[in-house]
C-alpha cells in the first residue's frame, strides 16, 4: 500500500504540473491547447541538448527549456492565436489552429532532434528501499519534489504578484478586467508563455526518469485534458486535484489490476465517463464556464 | 545588337548546359523501390531506420555509377510513403505504389499495416517485405510478402535454450505493450518458454506505450522473482525506461528482447543498469561486420548525422530485392519471375566476414521460402556497446 501512495503521489506531482499549464491557457483564453503535449517534448529535447549534447549541468537544460518554451508560446500567441481570435468568433478556429501547431512542432521535432528517443544520465543516483515497503529511487524523490516545489511557487506566483492577479482577473471575467484596466494582450501574451513554459519544465524534469521522444505529445496531451476535466477546466486547483487522483488512479490500477492485463486506464476513461456524466463541469468547475 | 546576340547566346548555352544536365540524368534508366511503414509518431524510428537504409544504400549505388542488371545499368530511386501506423495509410501507400508502376516495396513495419495491404499487393503483382510476424502473410496461399527479419517465434526459443544451458534459468516472466505486435509475441514467446520446459510466472502484465512511469507497472513482475524478465516486442523508446524500471525495483536477473534495439538509446536511457541486456541485432558487431558494412555505416551517418543499429537487420531487404532481380532480370516486371528465382536464389552476403550467403528461408516456419535469411545474431549490451552473445541461422 505504501508503494502504491508513493508512486501515485510521484505521478501526480508530475500530472499537475503538466495540467496547470494546459488549464491556465484554457482559464485565460478560452483555447483548447492541443499543442501542449508537443511543448512538453519540445522542453524535452531542449533539456537534453544542452545536458547530453553540450555537457552542461541539469538545471541549466532546465533553465534553457523554460526560456525557450516561453517564448515559443508568446510567439505563438502573438502571431497565431491573438490574430484568430481576434478575427473569429468561431471556437473551432482556435481549436484547429492547436492541433496545427501539434502537427508542426511534431515535424520540427523530427526535423531537429531526430526519431530516437533520448535520455540524460541520472541526476542522483541510489534508491530508497525501506524495508521493501517503498522502493524509490532518489531521483523520482528528487523529481517529485522539485514538481511539487514548482507547482507551489506557481500558486504563490498566481496569488501574489501583480502579474497573478491581473491573470486572475483576465480568468474571471475578460471584459470586466479590461474595463478595470488590466491590459489584455499583454497579459494574454504572458499567460500562454508561463502556461508553455510549465510544459517546457515538466519535460525538462522527466528527461531524466522517461526520457523522451517524439510519440510522447500526443498522449501527453490527451492525459493532460483528462485532468482538467477531472478537476474542472480552466480551474487551477481543479488542475492540481485532477493530476493526483489522475496519479492516484493509475498507480492504485496498475497494481490491484495487474492480473487482468492492461484494463487500468479502460476503467480511468469508464469512471470519466460516469463521472462526466454526473458532473460535467469537474470537481472544481462552475457549470457556467 | 550586340547585346541581343549576347542574350541569346546566353540562352543557347543554358539551353545546352540544361540538355547535358538532363542527358547526363537520363543516362541510366531508374529502378523504382518502395517503401511503405510508419515515419512519424511514436513508432517513428523503426520505419524511419528503414528508410534512411534504403537511402543509404540507393546513394552508395548511384554514386558508383548504378546497378547492373542484365548489362545495364540503373539509378535506383527510392519511394517512400508515411503510413502513420495506420492499416488505412498503408493501403494508401500500397496503392500509390502500384500506380508509380512499383513492383518490390519493402514495409510495412507492424501486423496490421502488413496485413491490410496484401490485397493491394496481390492484385497489383508488387512483393512486399514486411517487418510483421503473422505467419498467414508468408504461408501458402500467399506468396507476395516475405519477411524481413528474424521473428520473434524463431529467435526467441534459440535465446531461451541458450540462457536454459548457459546461465541456469528457469523461470521466466513476460512483460509486453499492449498492442497487436508486442502481444502477438509475448504469445509466442510463452508459448516457446514452456515449450522447452520453463517455468512462465508472470505473463498477464502489460503497459501503455506512452507510459511515463514503469515502477508500478513492473512491481507485480519481479515480485514473481524470476531468473529471465523478457521484455515482447519492446520499443527502443521503452526499453530503457523498463530495464532502468527493473534494476531499481532491485531485479538482479537476466532481460532480455527478440526485438532490435539501439546501443546510443540504451545508454542514454538506462546507461550500466543495461549492461547485461539481450537482444536481437544483425551484423555489425566487429567480429561480424565486413569492409562493406562499415562503409554502410559510416555513409549512413554522413548522410544523417547519426546511425541506427536497427539497421543492421534493415540494410537486408533492399539487397536481397536487387539481388535477386539480377539473378534473373525478368523479374523485373515479373513479379512471378522473382517468386520462382526465389526458391534456387544464392548471392553472397557483403556485410558480413566470411562466407556468409544471401539466400531465401522460410520452409520450416512457413512451408515456403519467404523470409530473407539474415544472421540471427544475439546480442549483449555492455558499456555502450552490442557484443555478440551468439549467431544462429534461421529456416
Amino acid at each position: 500500500m505504501e508503494q502504491i501512495i508513493a508512486n501515485g503521489l510521484y505521478l501526480g506531482a508530475q500530472y499537475a504540473l503538466i495540467a496547470l499549464g494546459l488549464t491556465l491557457i484554457f482559464s485565460l483564453m478560452n483555447v483548447l491547447n492541443f499543442a501542449h503535449g508537443q511543448m512538453y517534448v519540445l522542453g524535452g529535447f531542449v533539456t537534453y541538448t544542452i545536458v547530453a549534447q553540450f555537457g552542461l549541468p541539469f538545471i541549466v537544460g532546465l533553465f534553457a527549456s523554460a526560456i525557450v518554451l516561453a517564448v515559443v508560446g508568446a510567439l505563438i500567441e502573438k502571431f497565431l492565436f491573438a490574430p484568430v481570435i481576434r478575427k473569429s468568433k468561431r471556437e473551432e478556429s482556435t481549436m484547429l489552429l492547436a492541433a496545427g501547431i501539434a502537427f508542426f512542432l511534431d515535424a520540427v521535432i523530427l526535423l531537429v532532434f531526430g526519431e530516437k528517443q533520448r535520455g540524460v544520465p541520472k541526476i542522483v543516483n541510489g534508491v530508497l528501499n525501506w524495508d521493501f515497503r517503498i522502493i524509490m529511487p532518489y531521483d523520482r524523490i528528487l523529481i517529485g519534489v522539485l514538481a511539487i516545489a514548482m507547482i507551489a511557487g506557481f500558486i504563490l506566483f498566481m496569488q501574489y504578484t501583480k502579474a497573478g492577479r491581473a491573470m486572475r482577473a483576465l480568468a474571471q471575467d475578460r471584459m470586466a478586467a479590461e474595463l478595470m484596466g488590466v491590459d489584455v494582450k499583454r497579459y494574454s501574451m504572458i499567460g500562454f508563455a508561463l502556461g508553455a513554459m510549465l510544459a517546457g519544465l515538466v519535460g525538462g524534469l522527466l528527461v531524466t526518469i522517461t526520457g523522451i521522444n517524439l510519440g510522447m505529445g500526443g498522449p501527453t496531451s490527451i492525459k493532460a485534458f483528462m485532468m482538467i476535466m477531472i478537476g474542472g477546466a480552466g480551474v487551477i486547483s481543479g488542475a492540481i486535484a485532477g493530476g493526483f487522483i489522475l496519479g492516484m488512479m493509475e498507480s492504485i490500477g496498475l497494481t490491484v489490476l495487474a492480473a487482468y492485463g492492461d484494463i487500468t486506464y479502460l476503467v480511468i476513461f469508464a469512471s470519466l465517463m460516469v463521472f462526466l456524466a454526473i458532473r460535467p463541469q469537474g470537481l472544481m468547475g462552475k457549470p457556467w464556464g | 545588337m550586340k547585346r541581343r546576340t549576347l542574350l541569346k547566346t546566353s540562352a543557347l548555352a543554358a539551353v545546352a548546359s540544361l540538355s547535358f544536365l538532363g542527358m547526363a540524368h537520363a543516362e541510366n534508366p531508374v529502378l523504382k523501390i518502395g517503401f511503405v511503414g510508419v515515419t512519424s509518431g511514436p513508432a517513428a524510428a523503426w520505419g524511419i531506420s528503414n528508410q534512411r537504409s534504403m537511402e543509404t544504400r540507393a546513394a552508395w549505388l548511384n554514386e558508383l555509377g548504378g546497378y547492373e542488371i542484365d548489362g545495364q545499368k540503373y539509378d535506383i530511386q527510392i519511394v517512400a510513403f508515411d503510413d502513420q501506423k495506420d492499416p488505412k495509410r498503408a493501403i494508401a501507400g500500397m496503392e500509390k505504389m502500384a500506380q508509380e508502376g512499383i513492383h518490390y516495396v519493402v514495409g510495412p513495419n507492424v501486423d496490421d499495416g502488413a496485413a491490410a495491404v496484401r490485397p493491394v499487393a496481390e492484385q497489383n503483382g508488387i512483393m512486399y517485405f514486411p517487418y510483421a510476424f503473422p505467419k498467414e502473410l508468408y504461408t501458402a496461399p500467399a506468396s507476395n510478402a516475405v519477411l524481413g527479419m528474424v521473428a520473434n517465434y524463431q529467435s526467441g526459443p534459440a535465446i531461451y535454450k541458450h540462457l536454459m544451458e548457459n546461465e541456469g534459468v528457469q523461470k521466466v516472466a513476460f512483460v509486453a505493450a499492449n498492442e497487436s505486435d508486442p502481444l502477438s509475441q509475448r504469445d509466442g514467446g510463452v508459448e516457446a518458454a514452456k515449450a522447452l520446459g520453463l517455468e512462465v510466472v508472470s505473463d498477464s502484465v502489460t503497459y501503455q506505450v506512452d507510459t511515463t512511469d514503469f515502477t508500478p507497472v513492473l512491481l507485480p513482475v519481479i515480485q514473481t522473482q524470476p531468473d529471465l524478465l523478457v521484455l515482447s516486442g519492446v520499443s527502443p523508446a521503452n526499453a530503457p525506461q523498463l530495464i532502468r524500471s527493473a534494476r531499481e525495483l532491485g531485479y538482479e536477473g537476466l532481460i532480455s528482447t527478440e526485438t532490435a534495439q539501439d546501443a546510443t538509446v540504451l545508454q542514454e536511457g538506462a546507461g550500466e543498469l543495461a549492461n547485461g541486456f539481450i537482444s536481437v541485432g544483425g551484423a555489425s558487431t566487429p567480429e561480424l561486420a565486413s569492409d562493406a558494412m562499415r562503409e554502410f555505416v559510416d555513409r549512413y551517418t554522413k548522410m544523417f548525422g547519426e546511425y541506427n543499429d536497427e539497421s543492421n537487420t534493415k540494410v537486408y531487404a533492399l539487397e536481397y530485392i536487387l539481388e535477386t532481380i539480377k539473378a534473373n532480370p525478368a523479374a523485373m516486371t515479373d513479379v512471378e519471375a522473382f517468386k520462382t528465382t526465389m526458391d534456387t536464389f544464392e548471392a553472397p552476403n557483403p556485410y558480413m566476414v566470411g562466407d556468409a550467403k544471401l539466400t531465401y528461408v522460410g520452409t520450416s516456419s512457413f512451408g515456403q521460402k519467404r523470409q530473407v535469411s539474415v544472421p540471427l545474431v544475439v546480442n549483449v549490451f555492455k558499456d555502450g556497446a552490442f557484443e555478440t552473445l551468439f549467431v544462429a541461422q534461421v529456416d
